[in-house]
């Protein structure tokens, strides 16, 4: 493959053409924030935190999707692209709420990152927010959309298994929101609690409702395992506090890599110190059922018993 | 939209669907023209409505849902028999447009994207007719009506029933 | 024979299935593949009945059936053609539904072919006396006064509005039924189609539309030329052409009046520039808010495809092309090209993050051409009269004509057709006759929700591209909305900012969240709570969503914003320092007060105010207490004497 040079804050590069400037500044160490860009997604360029100074361009580009051009000239942190920083990070958060202090993703949250890399305390822009519910009706996960920065990444892995695609984009402008379908719950909607999308969001708007009040982020080592209960092999990580395994929370999704809730759940039964009653829904009801049924092994154990304790 | 009996009215209406849905069935890019044609069938769309047409179409819900309210066109709830769009564009609003806006809304009794009671209006605003030289302009179903004084908008209304 | 489209006699062999390929030249000048005096005669006076000459005992009754209808002109059209037929004068005169003749402000509007005769604000009560004329003396109530001159003129080319245009796209509009092809053909339509065909290879046809100059009518200016080589250079085994109808600036309606009074014109592009590009197939997207230039896209698309000029094999060329209309849903950021196609695949108007050119990977991800309809309708013009003749006409780097939508405080509000460089004080003041009711002129508005506001210094710029990008406006569709004294131009930023504001898709973070602070800060400074830093912050904002955002809407979203900061910052200055509305608009910074040399007491303003805040004794001036006024105006409204006064 041919080689581009193009140079990065006065550094002379040279990358596989076809690249982006995100991986070229990557591979040369220089760090350029990203939301809603995810190696193994499709991407979006929407977010905008990402954009850079291109010379003899008007406007600045986002570094994620721009591909590299032979003798290109980038500036990561120019001031325009400081400015820009600064002020989409403000504008995020005058549209999200300030509870960091009791917020889960505390201390694991990009936009926490950012605003700490770049300086800014507090939006200087005050005006409507919105005020939707916080949705916690379902045993698995947590649903805040005031704290949604619509990168749309729970979207795009949703979308990526067969079948799922239960969150899309609704509504317009000002008022878009992930939702499901008629704009209900998660627990209303089809969701089967893979847990894919909240593996992949960038703040605390998607949460592990099993493990939520157990540990502070950094009081938490994370372990990654193979699930073996399908050949799918899909990655979990085992999630421990002062030694004790506290939960399961899914690994990043991969291609073929479905993820599913009797994986994890499986995971928890194996590894957890004290697992969680599973729950399964009933109608239009979750119900705590057995791990046998949880994990669908009911008919399975019934003839194992039925075997082996003859 | 005259539904009083119920059941033979929704049969019709269901019959209508899903001879949409078979014209449709294998078309690309046919998700929109069928909301299209759904919305005139049942003057919204229906929950009922949108699950079989992402079932005919093979689209999930959620993204005929996101389409659905994505754009200005569709409705997710009944509206009224006639639909009045007053034009918030540049040249009516300049020539007080807002005022039109008011008179007909106190008129109806109803705000901004407000049915009557007896589903006889349904109020809305547009971004632009295109009657921009009659301006200020408003659009009672597919009627344009020009050069509008507020006394001249609500005397307008009464010729529809 | 009462169709141009008939075949003249048995020898005739075209049929769509069989298509001949001098069709069109047949129509127009007499069989080419057979010599008969008679079948030759057919065709032409078929042709002098669609355009009749002077003196050949023939009328034409133009009735408005577009902008018109909604003052009237329906009514009109059905008396006129009732009265023909009951006179039995159907052999002379013919009643014609045509498209808009551009001077809305005017309408309904009738006029007489071949005398050019044109009446204004006509009512069904006058069809008698204009059919009692015909041959006689023009009925001279309805004749139009010339303002200049304060005469009345017969024909409209002796109306103001009309001699300073130059009407190449517009030329149809107003004189041929749209819903009849065969009145397109009698005017020379499709031959640049058939000429194209036989006589040029596509490649051609791109150098041609290159020589023009001709530059996208949709707002960017890019030069079409350049597009569709980079089309016909895109490898492919499917390619497409979409006609962008999405026209949602408000104050914009061109399209509408091209695609309602000539929408064959816009078809005849489209299928030129499928032959130029390597593509079979194309896409109207029309804007839902306009059902009557659907209904006739439709029309125009089923004759043509009956008459053999669209479809498979049109004129045995072995060229096919086919044409879909897309109604839009409501959406303006689906004008955007990248949005209009992914909303034709069926998804959320979304623009994307293009990589690499359209008409490399757009619709589907085949090669694309989109253009606008204005752009498609100046294609026949070039091909029949030569690039380098309409290269001739404009400017060094704008060519041809734009058409301009005139409207707000302007007195002859309607559609122009000026050739690029016409300065803003000949369209607004020559053309247009000058602002309403004798008041000052303040700024124009040009480009719709992502041009500028121009004040009066800039009156004198000959208008293109490239000189409304250098003052901080933009050609955008061709709107251009004048204001005068009494506009408020912090309310005109407020006013597109909310419609852009509206308009966002959501998609990317600084237009969905910058344009709703922006908003949020220009209804404070409206309000009178604007405080010192909101000027710099629309800076920073601006500047910022400029820059950053994905497409062309949050790209140019600020620009009024911007030009106004520019232009009018003292009015920026007096809301927020001295909480005052200089035009008088902002109603929250306004106060009302009574001028005591011209109060004499009456009392009629204390009767009528709802807030019970003027109080005065009889015959003594009166006065308003500021706090209790809640600022509706009845007083102003009631006073004889104009002692009442905002400021
Ligand atoms: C927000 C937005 C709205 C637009 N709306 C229209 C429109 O209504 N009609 C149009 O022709 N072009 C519109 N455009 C411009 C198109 O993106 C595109 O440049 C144009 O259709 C190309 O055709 P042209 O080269 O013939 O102008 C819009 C652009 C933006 C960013
Ligand atoms: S948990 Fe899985 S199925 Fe449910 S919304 Fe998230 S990704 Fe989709
Ligand atoms: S919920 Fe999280 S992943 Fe989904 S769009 Fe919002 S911020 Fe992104
Ligand atoms: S600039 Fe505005 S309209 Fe364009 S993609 Fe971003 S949010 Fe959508
Ligand atoms: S990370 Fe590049 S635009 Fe979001
Ligand atoms: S602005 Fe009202 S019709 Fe265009």
């Amino acid at each position: 493959m041919t080689n581009v040079r193009l140079t990065i804050n006065g550094r002379q590069v040279s990358v596989p053409a076809g690249s982006t400037i995100l991986d070229a500044a990557a591979a040369q160490g220089i760090f350029i924030p990203t939301f809603c860009h995810d190696p193994g997604l499709p991407g979006v360029a929407s977010c905008r935190i990402c954009v850079v100074e291109v010379k003899g361009s008007k406007n600045l580009t986002p570094a994620c999707m721009t591909a590299v051009r032979e003798g290109m000239v980038v500036e990561t942190e120019s001031p325009a692209v400081v400015e820009a920083r600064k002020t989409i990070l403000e504008l995020i958060l005058a549209n999200h709420p300030q509870d960091c202090l009791t917020c889960e993703k505390n201390g694991d949250c990009r936009l926490q990152d950012y605003a700490f890399l770049y300086g800014i305390k507090e939006s200087g822009f005050k005006g409507e927010r919105h005020n939707y519910p916080v949705e916690d009706d379902n045993p698995y996960i947590i649903r805040d959309m005031n704290k949604c920065i619509l990168c749309g990444k729970c979207v795009r892995t949703c979308a990526q298994v067969e079948g799922r695609a239960v969150i899309d984009y609704a509504f317009r402008g000002f008022n878009t929101k992930v939702a499901p379908p008629m704009n209900t719950t998660l627990g209303e909607s089809d969701c089967v609690y893979c847990g894919r999308c909240v593996a992949v969001c960038p703040v605390g708007a998607l949460l592990y409702k099993p493990l939520a009040g157990k540990g502070r982020v950094w009081e938490i080592d994370r372990e990654p395992v193979t699930c073996t209960f399908c050949e799918s092999g899909c990655q979990f990580f085992l999630n421990r506090k002062n030694g004790r395994v506290i939960g399961v929370t899914a690994g990043t999704p991969g291609p073929g890599r479905p993820l599913c809730l009797k994986g994890r759940l499986g995971m928890e039964l194996l590894h957890c110190d004290d697992p969680v009653t599973p729950q399964l829904k009933k109608g239009d009801q979750f119900e705590e059922v057995s791990w046998a049924e949880a994990l669908g092994l009911a008919g399975v154990m019934e003839k194992i018993k039925k075997l082996e304790g003859k | 939209m005259t539904c009083k009996c119920g059941h033979d009215d929704a049969a019709t209406k269901q019959e209508a669907l899903q001879k949409a849905l078979d014209k449709y069935r294998t078309v690309r890019g046919a998700l929109i023209p069928l909301l299209q044609e759904a919305q005139e069938i049942y003057g919204y769309l229906p929950r009922e409505v949108m699950q079989q047409i992402s079932g005919a179409l093979g689209v999930p819900f959620s993204k005929t849902f996101g389409v659905a309210t994505f754009y200005a066109q569709f409705h997710l709830k009944p509206r009224g028999r006639n639909i009045i769009r007053i034009c918030q564009g540049t040249a009516c609003h300049v020539r007080g447009a807002s005022r039109i806006f008011e008179s007909v809304s106190e008129n109806l009794g109803v705000g901004i994207n407000g049915t009557t009671d007896d589903l006889r209006f349904t109020l809305e605003t547009v971004a632009c007719l295109g009657a921009c030289g009659l301006a200020p302009a408003m659009m009672v179903n597919d009627d344009t009506h020009g050069r509008l004084s507020p006394d001249k908008a609500v005397e307008t209304l009464k010729q529809y029933e | 024979m009462n169709n141009l489209m008939d075949k003249c006699c048995d020898k005739c062999v075209h049929s769509p299935r069989t298509p001949c390929r001098d069709y069109v030249v047949c129509r127009l000048e007499g069989p080419v593949c057979h010599q008969d005096e008679a079948c030759k005669e057919k065709r032409i006076r078929f042709r002098s009945e669609v355009n009749p000459a002077p003196g050949q005992g023939r009328t034409v009754i133009c009735v408005c059936a577009g902008g018109c209808t909604s003052s009237g002109s329906m009514k009109i059209l059905d008396r006129l053609e009732k009265a023909v037929a009951d006179k039995g004068l159907g052999g002379s005169v013919e009643v014609r539904r045509v498209g808009c003749h551009g001077f809305c402000e005017q309408g309904p509007i009738v006029t007489l072919e071949p005398d050019k005769i044109f009446y204004t604000q006509v009512t069904e009560a006058d069809v008698d006396d204009i059919l009692a004329s015909i041959g006689d003396r023009p009925v001279e109530r309805l004749l139009y006064t010339n303002p200049e001159t304060g005469e009345k003129v017969v024909g409209y080319d002796q109306v103001p509005f009309y001699t300073r245009q130059k009407k190449l796209v517009l030329k149809n509009c107003g004189f041929i039924n749209p819903e009849r092809i065969d009145q397109y053909v009698a005017m020379g339509g499709y031959r640049a189609l058939v000429k194209v065909l036989f006589n040029m290879t596509p490649q051609e046809v791109v150098d041609e539309v290159k020589v023009s100059g001709l530059r996208g009518r949709g707002g960017a200016g890019f030069p079409t030329g350049v597009k569709w080589q980079g089309a016909l250079n895109a490898k492919n085994d499917k390619k497409y052409v979409i006609c962008n109808a999405d026209e949602g600036d408000p104050g914009a309606f061109m399209d509408r009046s091209v695609l309602e009074g000539d929408p064959h014109a816009v078809l005849e592009g489209m299928i030129i520039c499928g032959y130029a590009t390597g593509s079979d197939e194309g896409y109207i997207y029309v804007r839902a808010e306009y059902p009557m230039a659907i209904h006739r896209l439709k029309i125009a698309i089923a004759h043509a495809e009956q008459y053999g000029l669209l479809g498979d094999n049109i004129l045995n060329s072995g060229f096919n092309f086919h044409l879909k209309i897309k109604a839009g849903a409501g959406a303006f950021v689906c004008g955007e090209g990248t949005a209009l196609m992914t909303s034709i695949e069926g998804n959320r108007g979304m623009p994307r993050f293009k990589v690499g050119r359209s008409t490399e990977k757009g619709l589907w991800e085949k090669p694309t051409t989109l253009n606008n309809v204005e752009t498609f309708a100046n294609v026949p013009v070039i091909i029949n009269e030569g690039g380098g003749w309409y290269a001739s006409i404009g400017t060094e780097k704008s060519k041809g004509t734009k058409i301009f939508s005139l409207t707000g405080k302007v007195i002859n509000t309607g559609l122009v057709e000026v050739p690029m460089g016409a300065t803003l004080r000949q369209i607004i003041f020559d053309v247009g006759g000058g602002i309403l009711g004798g008041k000052e002129f303040k700024a124009v508005q040009a480009g719709g929700p992502s041009g500028g506001c121009l004040p009066s210094e800039h009156l004198g710029l000959p208008i293109d591209y490239d000189s409304l990008g250098a003052v901080g406006a933009m050609m955008g569709s061709g709107g251009l909305v004048v204001m005068d004294e009494t506009t408020c131009m912090v309310d005109v930023a407020r006013y597109f900012l909310n419609f852009t504001q509206n308009e966002s898709c959501g998609k990317c973070t600084p237009c969905r969240e910058g344009t709703k602070r922006m908003l949020e800060i220009l209804t404070r400074i409206c309000e009178g709570q604007g405080v010192p830093g909101d000027i710099d912050t629309l800076d920073r904002l601006s500047r910022v969503i400029v820059k950053t955002s994905l497409c062309g809407l949050g790209q140019s979203a600020p620009n009024p914003v911007i030009s106004t900061l520019m232009y009018f910052k003292d009015e920026y200055l007096a809301h927020i320092n001295d909480k005052r509305c200089p035009a008088g608009v902002c109603t929250a910074l306004l106060v009302y007060s009574i001028n005591a040399e011209k109060c004499n007491g009456c009392g009629l303003c204390a009767k009528n105010c709802p807030a019970n805040a003027i109080t005065g004794e009889k015959k003594q001036p009166h006065v308003i207490d500021t706090k209790a006024c809640i600022k509706c105006g009845n007083c102003i409204q009631k006073c004889k004497f104009g002692a009442v006064e905002k400021k």
